[in-house]
């Protein structure tokens, strides 16, 4: 019932307008999710801080719930080939489908990348305390009962629990641990998953944010929103989200 | 999975202390040439755990490695590709990670490592 609700909720976003990066798709599996406006907004919002992260000169990216492999993709390409040589890449997956695909998809691209079938960073985050210098994370947000959180296969690319905060909930601490002092986190939320709840939390935690890209969702439940939260205070300013334009 | 990989994980059961380095069962092993990168190799050498990656690639049949690294090392170009090799050439394909502590294995398919643990791990 809900899931049906989740469902249509999906066709909804799908008609928003977007831009993509040039990453061709040369697997996919009923039981992952396929590139959607949330990933395109993600990548978009990288593609929109370009400059930025290229400034910014990171030695260790990843992402967590990678899907199709779409994201991280893009972020080694937006990074650079030339600069991807000094770019450590590791992508995260609970449904072993995804990481088969991302594989795939990563491999077409010419990424070396690792791959790990875990929960959010579970099993990685001894090693990779404090050397993350950019995460990105376009997580399951969709409000849902609590019970649908971390099914297996596709249910878990979209339930996200109470106020669709559940796995969110459970990234952050995960982030703040993996972060390096210079890390970003860039991640997509919705309106109804209270970004701006979320920003005051990581600030008190030391993180400044700002919002990158934000389109509506043309549904009742506000914007999809794609922000970053940087560790350190560059943008030494807290914006939420309440003006609804596309 | 390429040995890079192995360095970074641990196990994660709930209890275990003394999670690192995860022991390598090998059914199957594959080298994948990749290029060489030395800036790549200088920034992975500061990250890795060295004796893990040693002993990782012993189990995998790769003893070339020296035991202990000193910095004037990343001048070396022979060195470099031995690190290149054993870092990121020799691919665990089928196999398992094993848990020092409990014996836990991990199994990893198709070159993929599956951390999910059981409910009574958590
Ligand atoms: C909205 S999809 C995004 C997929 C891809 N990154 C993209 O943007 O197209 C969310 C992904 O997170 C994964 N996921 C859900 N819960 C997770 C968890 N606890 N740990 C790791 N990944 C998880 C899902 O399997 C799914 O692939």
């Amino acid at each position: 019932m809900s899931r049906h609700s989740s469902l249509e909720f999906r066709e909804d976003i799908r008609k928003m307008p977007y831009r993509t990066a040039q990453i061709r798709l040369v697997a996919s599996h009923p039981e992952v999710y396929e590139p959607c406006d949330d990933s395109f907004l993600l990548v978009d919002a990288l593609l929109s801080d370009q400059a930025n992260l290229l400034h910014h000169q990171p030695r260790v990216c990843v992402e967590v719930g990678c899907g199709s492999g779409y994201v991280i993709t893009s972020l080694a390409l937006i990074l650079g080939k030339q600069e991807s040589g000094g770019v450590y890449y590791m992508a995260t997956d609970i449904n072993p489908h995804a990481v088969s695909v991302a594989r795939e998809t990563l491999n077409a691209h010419g990424i070396d990348a690792d791959l790990v079938i875990t929960d959010v960073a579970s099993g990685l985050d001894k090693r990779l305390e404090k050397l993350v210098d950019v995460m990105v994370v376009n997580p399951p947000y969709v409000p849902t009962p609590e019970e649908e959180v971390g099914c297996d296969g596709i249910t878990a690319s979209w339930a996200g629990g109470e106020d669709g905060r559940s796995v969110i909930d459970k990234i952050l601490p995960v982030a703040d641990k993996l972060l390096s002092d210079r890390g970003w986190l860039y991640m997509v939320t919705l309106t109804a998953n209270n970004p701006s709840e979320i920003c005051l939390q990581m600030r008190r935690k030391g993180y400044a944010s700002r919002i990158v890209l934000q389109r509506s969702t043309e549904d009742g439940q506000g914007s999809m929103i794609g922000s970053l939260l940087s560790q350190f205070p560059r943008f030494p300013f807290l914006t939420h989200g309440d003006s609804k334009k596309n | 999975m390429r040995l890079l990989t192995h360095n970074m994980l641990s196990s994660n059961i709930k209890g275990v202390t003394n999670g690192f380095p995860l022991a390598l069962e090998v059914t199957k092993l594959v080298t994948k040439p990749v290029d060489f990168n030395p800036d790549f190799l200088k920034n992975m050498l500061l990250k890795v755990e060295w004796k893990a990656l040693v002993e990782a690639s012993r189990a995998m049949g790769y003893a070339e490695l020296p035991e202990q690294t000193e910095p004037s090392m990343v001048e070396s170009e022979e060195f470099l590709r031995k690190f290149h090799h054993a870092l990121l050439e020799l691919h665990l394909e089928e196999g398992s990670l094993v848990c020092p502590q409990t014996g836990r294995k991990f199994p990893v398919c198709k070159g993929i490592p599956n951390m999910l643990l059981h409910e009574d791990e958590v």
